[in-house]
């Protein structure tokens, strides 16, 4: 975001086209992602913990460029650890809540101070907190499709497993499934959308990008799977029509992204007023 | 062999004893009944048949080809969770139309496949809980306390249901209630809980069983006793006088004995 689009604009037309399409296939591939993953957040009410993940994550992009390695690889071990560690500790004597608000703030503060030791490095810091998705490169946007490829085919193939033990555990228990496994597999899909979602909004606003599209489906469905596509389709139109508005009014990409989400949500939330008022 | 057999079932929940060495056993077919105050380990003794508790002491065998239907005590579905009751049906094994429309037609409840779960009554949801359970062609159903919330010919209704359902698919029917008339004269066998197997037997059995008695038939107890016990054990049809000298009293000390056994 440091680096707007105005001043990207003075570069060749190809290379415009270029970097457009990429931001473009980087936001719809997060969205993709989000969608699914971003249900099981609002129905089973992760929000928080979404959060606490996405913040942990900055302490592992420091930790990726005190080492000089991938920020996906360092900001995914983080996520991961952090997401384990309050499964872990939830249930032992402190509520849900009070853990990840002393997670996800002292993760948040851990990571920024770590940043602050790397002086040999110049970073852009803003850049990892708000994203810069006008920055995708080739080679980001194969991870972030990977990721995101992962993550859908990860969920899908647990979907029904998944929404049983979110009904209710003992129901899933009954009929053979562990709930903690599945649980597993929502921890392990959030460390890499938090991960592979980075570049594109930065990790403030992967909440966002998680609850808003869904969020703004709900009024729309009938079904779980129908809110899940129709996440994913909001999600995909507010990266789309997000970069658009980046473009058109020189705001930064990420937040642009969010705010379009936002729009969308109270749409939504409008017609389905309306929807159950006649 | 026994469809479940538990030996010398011990729970301990939160550094307390919930279940202590208790014996159970359910065959093909058999419908058994687990009665008990509040806190007595019925629902732990559930939660244990199904996985969801693995137990301190003892062990729990079931026939490695069981296929359990469990309709929960009450399910509470996220208003964030779109889930019409057909889509319900088909958790966690996908099914077919057909399969839905006869699963609700058996719980009673034939035309409601197209409705969102959130809008149904009471008395419906715990129908198409039990069709859900149906669905998994269960060799044994299990309900815990499935009609809590229904009014009494409700409950009553509900009952009938699982009777003629058991009657159809021969499986055999475990279930938790503190409705002990409706219940127990429907049961092949009756277990008295209280953290350990207070008495077991035959409704007729059970019922002039004196552990049975010190349990329910709390007769002319203080008012507060019989106001805590009233709506889950029915006290007031054993007012009879005969509990007293078995009862949990009305002082606090041995009520409090009997919660914690």
């Amino acid at each position: 975001m440091a680096t707007g689009l105005m001043h990207r604009l003075k570069r060749p037309t190809k290379m415009l086209d270029d970097f457009l399409v990429r931001a473009s296939l980087a936001g719809l591939g997060v969205a993709l992602a989000a969608a699914p993953l971003g249900c099981f957040v609002v129905w089973r009410r992760m929000a928080y913990f979404g959060d606490a993940t996405a913040h942990a994550a900055i302490l592992g992009v420091a930790m990726s460029l005190a080492l000089s390695t991938s920020i996906f690889v360092g900001a995914l071990v983080i996520a991961l650890l952090m997401a384990l560690t309050v499964n872990a500790l939830s249930g032992r004597g402190y509520a849900m809540d009070t853990l990840l608000g002393v997670f996800a703030h002292s993760a948040l503060a851990f990571g920024l101070v770590a940043v602050s030791f790397l002086s040999g490095v110049r970073i852009d810091l803003m850049a990892y907190l708000f994203g810069d998705i006008l920055a995708v490169s080739r080679g980001d946007l194969a991870i972030i499709w990977t990721g995101a490829l992962l993550v859908v085919a990860l969920i899908g193939w647990r979907w029904q497993a998944l929404l049983t033990s979110t009904l209710n555990t003992d129901l899933a228990y009954a009929s053979g499934i562990d709930p903690k496994r599945e649980q597993l597999v929502l921890t392990l899909s959030l460390a890499i959308v938090v991960a592979v979602a980075i570049k594109v909004v930065g990790v403030l606003l992967i909440a966002a990008l998680l609850i808003i599209p869904a969020a703004a489906a709900r009024p729309l469905s009938r079904t779980p799977e129908g809110m899940a596509v129709g996440a994913a389709v909001i999600g995909g139109l507010s990266a789309l029509l997000g970069l658009r508005a980046a473009f058109v009014f020189d705001t930064p990409a990420g937040p642009s992204i969010v705010c379009v989400a936002t729009l969308l949500f109270a749409l939504s939330g409008i017609f389905g007023i309306v929807k159950r008022a006649t | 062999m026994s469809l479940v057999s538990c030996e010398g079932l011990g729970i301990r929940l939160g550094g307390k004893t919930v279940l202590d060495r208790v014996n159970f056993t359910i065959d093909r077919g058999e419908i058994v009944t687990v009665v008990g105050p509040n806190g007595s380990g019925k629902t732990s003794l559930l939660r244990a048949i199904i996985g969801a508790v693995v137990p301190d002491t003892g062990r729990v065998q079931k026939d490695p080809a069981l296929k359990i239907g469990y309709v929960p005590q009450k399910l509470h579905i996220d208003a964030n969770l779109p889930m019409t009751v057909a889509r319900f049906l088909s958790l966690p094994g996908a099914v077919g139309k057909k399969a839905v429309a006869d699963a609700l037609a058996q719980a009673g409840v034939p035309d409601l496949a197209s409705r969102q779960m959130s809008a149904l009554s009471g008395g419906q949801f715990q129908r198409v809980l039990l069709a859900r359970a149906l669905l998994e062609k269960p060799d044994l159903l299990l309900l815990d306390e499935a009609t809590q919330g229904l009014d009494q010919p409700g409950s009553a209704a509900f009952y009938r249901q699982i009777e003629e359902v058991r009657q159809a698919l021969g499986c055999a029917v475990l279930m938790i209630s503190h409705e002990l008339h409706v219940v127990m004269s429907a049961s092949d066998r009756v277990i008295c809980l209280n953290g350990h197997v207070c008495c077991e037997g035959t409704p007729d059995i059970v019922a002039s069983a004196p552990e049975y008695r010190a349990l329910f038939g709390t007769g002319t107890m203080g008012a507060l006793a019989l106001y805590r016990h009233d709506h889950d054990h029915h006290h007031h049809h054993h007012d009879d006088g005969q509990g007293h000298d078995h009862g949990h009293g009305t002082d606090a000390p041995s009520e409090k004995a009997n919660e914690d056994a």
